[in-house]
C-alpha cells in the first residue's frame, strides 16, 4: 500500500468511526426521549410507568377544574368516559383550555395516580380533537362504557 | 359568475400544463423544433390562467361572496382588507392555489431568465415543471376545489383563524412556498440533465442561482415563521420541533447541502451524481412536507382538517415523483463520468464532510418526525419524540459542522497541506478558545459551559472568515479590490458566503444564550403590584377592556422600570375574536438588541388580579437577525455576475480558476 493510499484509508476510517459514534449516541438518546401516550383507562389499569415522562389525554370533566389559593396551581380531571384521572398543573393554562375540551398533558405520574403535568396542550382549533384523545374515546365507547356515541 | 370563471381558468391551466409536459419533452427527444418551441408559450399561458383563477378568489374574498364555500369558511365582512387577501391562503384550498400560482410563476421566470440555455435543455426543464404542475393542479381540481359553491349562501363568513391575523403570517406562507416550490426548479434542472445525459459544470452553473434563490426564500420563510410563533403563540418559544416546522426545515437542510455540493460540481466537476441526488432529495422533502401538512396524519398546530382522500392523493403523487426520478437516476447515473479528482485533504473533502453531516441531520429530523407515524402503524403504541432529543442532536452535530465551516473557505481545492492550513488558522483557534473559556467562566456574567461552547464556535467562524477576507483582499490589493469585486467584477458568491456564515455565528449565539440564560416567571399580580425580573421592575397597572375592529380584548398595562426609570410600557392582550369566539393571547414585548422583556396574560383571577407569564429573553433577536443575514448572504451569492456571463457562454467550464482564491460561494 502506498503511503498516500494509507493516509486516505486512515482518514476514511476516522470519518466512519466518528459518524458511527455520533449516530449511536443520537439513537440512544432517541430511545430515552420517546414519550408514550396513555389513556386514563391505561393509567387506572396500572399500565403507565410511574415517575417517567409520559403523555396522557382525555376530556376535561365538567366542574372538576379547581384553583389553589396561589392562583397558579390548578387541578382537574380528565376522562375517556371509562376511567378518570386527576391532573395537577402549575402555571398558565393554554387559551383553549376549558371544561369539556379534549387536551393532552405531558408530565409524570406520582403516587395515587396523580398526574403532575409540566405542559398542557389544547389545540388552536376549537373543533380539533387530538387524535389520541379521539381514539381513546372511541375505544372506550366500543367497550360499551361511554354514553351514547357523542363525540364533541 | 366570477368563481366559475376562476374554476374554468384552472381547467384551462391544467390543459396547458398537459401540453407543456408532453409536447416539448417529446419534441426534445426526437428533435422537432416546432414542439420544442411550444414550451415557452405553454408556460406563459399556464401562468396567465392560474393568475386569473387566483385573482378570482381574491375578488370573491374582497366582495364577501359567501356563496363560495371557501370564502364562507374563511372570510368575514368585518375582516380588514389586508387580511381578506391573506385569508386567500389561510386554509387548505387557497394555499394550494397559491402554491400552483408560485409554481407557474417560477416556470415563467425560468423561461424568461434562462433564455441563454440551449433550447432543448430549456424545453426539458419547463416540461418537467409542467409535470409537477399537473400533479398539483389536478390535486386542486379533483380534491380541493376552492371555487365550490354553497346554496343558500350564508349571510356572514366564518372568519379567518385569529392566529393568522398578523402581518408576519400574512407573508410567511408565500415566502415558504416560494422556497418549497423553488426546489422544483433545481429538481427540474437535475431531471432534464439526467434525460440529456449531460451532467457537467455548465449544468451546475445554470442551476446554482435558482437553487440559491429558492433556498433564500425558504430561509426567510422559516425565520418569519419562527418570529411569528414567538409573537403570536404567547409562550415565548421560537421553535417547537413541531412536525410542520420540521417539514420546512428538512428541505432547507437538504438544500443547504445542495448549494455546497453544487459549488464543487461547478468549480471542480466532482460530486456530480451526489449533487443530482441531493436535488432530487430536496424536492422530495418539499413534497413530503406538503403531504405531512395536508393529510393531517400528524398532530400539529398547523394541521388543517384531515381528509384521507387528499392525503392519499399526495402520497401517490409523492411515490410517482420519488420513484420515477430515482428510476431515471439509476438508469443514467452509472454513465456519468466521475470528474475532478481530489486528495484526501482538500476543500472538496471538507465540503464532503459538510454534506455528510447535513444529510445525517436531515435523516435524524426525518426519523424524529416520522417515528410517531411508524410506531402507530406498527402498533407499538402512541409516542411523541421530545424536543430535548432534537436539541441534543443538534448539539452533537453542529460543532463538527462549524469546525468544517471555519476550515473550508481557507482550504485549497484539490490538495491542501494540513500543516499549512493549521498555520493559517492558528490565530482563529487562539481567539475562539480564549473567548470560549472567558465566556464559560463566571467573570462578566454567570458562566456556563454551553455558553462557552457557543462563543467558541461563533468566534471560530468569525475569525476564520476575517482571515479568509484578509487573504483575499491582500491578493486583490486591499479595499480597492473589494469595490472592484462587488461592482464590475461581481464575485458576489464569495461575499455571500462570508455574510451567510457570519449569520450562522450570530444565530448560534442567539440560540444558546436564550436557552441558557432565559428567565421564565409565572406569577399572580394585583393592580399596583410590582415584581422583579432579571434586574428590571415590572409594575402591573391592571387590565382594561378594549375594543378592536373584529375582536374584544382585555388589555393589561405594565410599566417596565430599570433603576427607577421607566423604559417601556407594555400592553399584553387577551383577545376574543367576535365571530369564532376564540381566545387569543397577544403578548407585550419590549424589544432590545441584547434582550427582550416578554409578557403574556394568563387569566383573570377576580378582584382585578391576573395570572401572567413573564420572560427575560437575552439575545433572542439574534436568532432572526442571524437568519436574515443567512438570507442576505444567499441573495448576494445569487447576484454573482458570473452566472449571467456564463449563460451567454455556452461552452461548459469545467475547471475553477485557482485554488488559493476562495471564489466559490461554498
Amino acid at each position: 500500500m502506498t503511503p498516500k493510499r494509507k493516509k486516505r484509508l486512515i482518514l476514511i476510517a476516522l470519518m466512519v468511526a466518528g459518524v458511527g459514534v455520533a449516530i449511536a449516541v443520537a439513537l440512544k438518546a432517541f430511545n430515552e426521549n420517546l414519550m408514550f401516550f396513555y389513556t386514563p383507562s391505561a393509567v387506572a389499569g396500572g399500565e403507565a410507568p410511574a415517575d417517567h415522562l409520559i403523555r396522557v389525554g382525555g376530556l376535561v370533566t365538567n366542574g372538576s377544574v379547581k384553583r389553589q389559593p396561589d392562583g397558579l396551581t390548578v387541578t382537574f380531571d380528565i376522562t375517556d368516559y371509562a376511567e378518570t384521572i386527576k391532573v395537577q398543573y402549575t402555571g398558565i393554562l393554554p387559551d383553549l383550555f376549558r371544561e369539556g375540551q379534549g387536551i393532552v398533558a405531558r408530565g409524570r405520574l406520582q403516587d395515587g395516580n396523580l398526574f403532575v403535568a409540566e405542559e398542557v396542550l389544547a389545540k388552536h382549533d376549537e373543533n380539533y380533537m387530538p387524535p389520541e384523545v379521539a381514539d381513546a374515546l372511541k375505544t372506550a365507547h366500543k367497550e360499551g362504557t361511554a354514553p351514547g356515541g357523542e363525540t364533541p | 359568475m366570477i368563481p366559475e370563471l376562476g374554476h374554468f381558468a384552472l381547467i384551462l391551466a391544467l390543459s396547458l400544463a398537459l401540453v407543456l409536459s408532453i409536447f416539448p419533452m417529446i419534441g426534445s427527444l426526437n428533435n422537432t423544433p416546432g414542439w420544442i418551441a411550444l414550451a415557452r408559450p405553454a408556460a406563459w399561458g399556464q401562468f396567465f390562467f392560474v393568475a386569473i383563477a387566483f385573482g378570482c378568489l381574491v375578488s370573491s374574498f374582497l366582495t364577501n361572496d359567501f356563496s363560495v364555500v371557501y370564502v364562507a369558511q374563511n372570510g368575514n365582512t368585518l375582516l380588514p382588507d389586508v387580511y381578506k387577501i391573506s385569508a386567500v391562503w389561510g386554509a387548505h384550498e387557497g394555499s394550494l392555489l397559491l402554491w400552483v400560482l408560485i409554481l407557474s410563476g417560477w416556470t415563467v421566470a425560468v423561461s424568461l431568465l434562462a433564455r441563454h440555455l440551449p433550447a432543448v435543455m430549456l424545453a426539458r426543464v419547463l416540461s418537467v415543471m409542467g409535470m409537477v404542475s399537473i400533479g398539483f393542479l389536478s390535486f386542486l381540481l379533483f380534491t380541493s376545489n376552492p371555487f365550490a359553491r354553497v346554496f343558500p349562501a350564508p349571510l356572514e363568513g366564518g372568519d379567518l383563524n385569529p392566529l393568522l391575523q398578523d402581518p408576519g403570517l400574512a407573508i410567511h406562507p408565500p415566502m415558504l412556498y416560494m422556497g418549497y416550490v423553488g426546489m422544483s426548479v433545481a429538481f427540474s434542472f437535475a431531471i432534464a440533465a439526467l434525460i440529456g445525459g449531460r451532467l457537467d459544470a455548465a449544468w451546475a452553473r445554470w442551476s446554482r442561482p435558482w437553487t440559491t434563490v429558492a433556498w433564500v426564500f425558504l430561509t426567510i420563510g422559516i425565520t418569519l415563521g419562527s418570529w411569528w410563533a414567538y409573537n403570536e403563540l404567547g409562550w415565548g418559544g421560537w421553535w417547537f420541533w413541531d412536525p410542520v416546522e420540521n417539514a420546512s426545515f428538512m428541505p432547507w437542510l437538504a438544500a443547504t447541502a445542495l448549494i455546497h455540493s453544487l459549488a464543487v460540481t461547478e468549480k471542480r466537476g466532482a460530486f456530480k451524481r451526489w449533487t443530482v441526488l441531493l436535488a432530487l432529495l430536496a424536492f422530495s422533502l418539499s413534497l413530503l412536507g406538503t403531504f405531512l401538512v395536508r393529510s393531517g396524519v400528524l398532530t400539529s398546530v398547523h394541521s388543517f382538517a384531515a381528509d384521507p382522500a387528499r392525503g392519499l392523493f399526495i402520497l401517490i403523487f409523492l411515490c410517482i415523483v420519488i420513484g420515477g426520478s430515482l428510476t431515471l437516476y439509476a438508469a443514467r447515473a452509472p454513465s456519468v463520468s466521475s470528474g475532478g479528482r481530489f486528495d484526501a485533504f482538500s476543500r472538496e473533502t471538507l465540503l464532503l464532510g459538510n454534506n455528510m453531516l447535513l444529510v445525517i441531520i436531515t435523516a435524524f429530523v426525518l426519523l424524529g418526525t416520522l417515528a410517531p407515524l411508524i410506531y402507530d402503524a406498527l402498533g407499538w403504541g402512541k409516542i411523541s419524540v421530545g424536543f430535548p432529543w432534537f436539541n441534543r442532536m443538534f448539539v452533537i452535530f453542529t460543532p463538527f459542522l462549524v469546525v468544517l465551516m471555519g476550515m473550508g473557505p481557507l482550504a485549497r481545492w484539490k490538495h491542501q497541506d494540513p500543516g499549512e492550513l493549521a498555520r493559517k488558522l492558528r490565530v482563529a483557534l487562539l481567539v475562539s478558545l480564549g473567548g470560549g473559556i472567558l465566556a464559560a467562566l463566571p467573570l462578566l456574567h454567570k458562566g456556563s459551559v454551553w455558553a462557552g461552547l457557543a462563543v467558541m464556535l461563533s468566534l471560530w467562524i468569525v475569525s476564520s472568515l476575517a482571515l479568509s477576507l484578509r487573504q483575499r483582499l491582500r491578493y486583490r490589493k486591499g479595499l480597492a479590490g473589494l469595490w472592484q469585486d462587488l461592482g464590475a467584477k461581481g464575485s458576489g458568491s464569495y461575499y455571500g458566503m462570508v455574510v451567510a456564515h457570519f449569520g450562522v455565528a450570530v444565530f448560534i449565539i442567539g440560540v444558546t444564550f436564550v436557552m441558557q440564560y432565559e428567565i421564565e416567571k409565572d406569577i399572580r399580580l394585583s393592580p399596583g403590584e410590582s415584581t422583579e425580573l432579571a434586574g428590571y421592575t415590572l409594575r402591573f397597572d391592571g387590565v382594561q377592556a378594549h375594543q378592536g375592529p373584529n375582536y374584544r380584548a382585555d388589555r393589561g398595562t405594565l410599566h417596565v422600570l430599570k433603576d427607577e426609570r421607566e423604559i417601556a410600557l407594555l400592553h399584553p392582550e387577551k383577545r376574543v375574536y367576535t365571530v369564532q369566539t376564540k381566545p387569543m393571547t397577544e403578548s407585550g414585548i419590549d424589544v432590545g438588541f441584547t434582550r427582550d422583556i416578554y409578557v403574556s396574560l394568563g387569566e383573570g383571577l377576580g378582584n382585578g388580579d391576573w395570572s401572567m407569564r413573564l420572560y427575560y429573553k437575552p439575545f433572542v433577536r439574534w436568532i432572526w437577525f442571524g437568519g436574515l443575514l443567512i438570507a442576505i448572504g444567499g441573495l448576494l451569492a445569487a447576484s454573482d455576475r458570473r452566472y449571467r456571463i456564463a449563460l451567454r457562454d455556452q461552452a461548459p467550464v469545467t475547471v475553477g480558476k485557482d485554488g488559493l482564491i476562495a471564489s466559490g460561494g461554498a
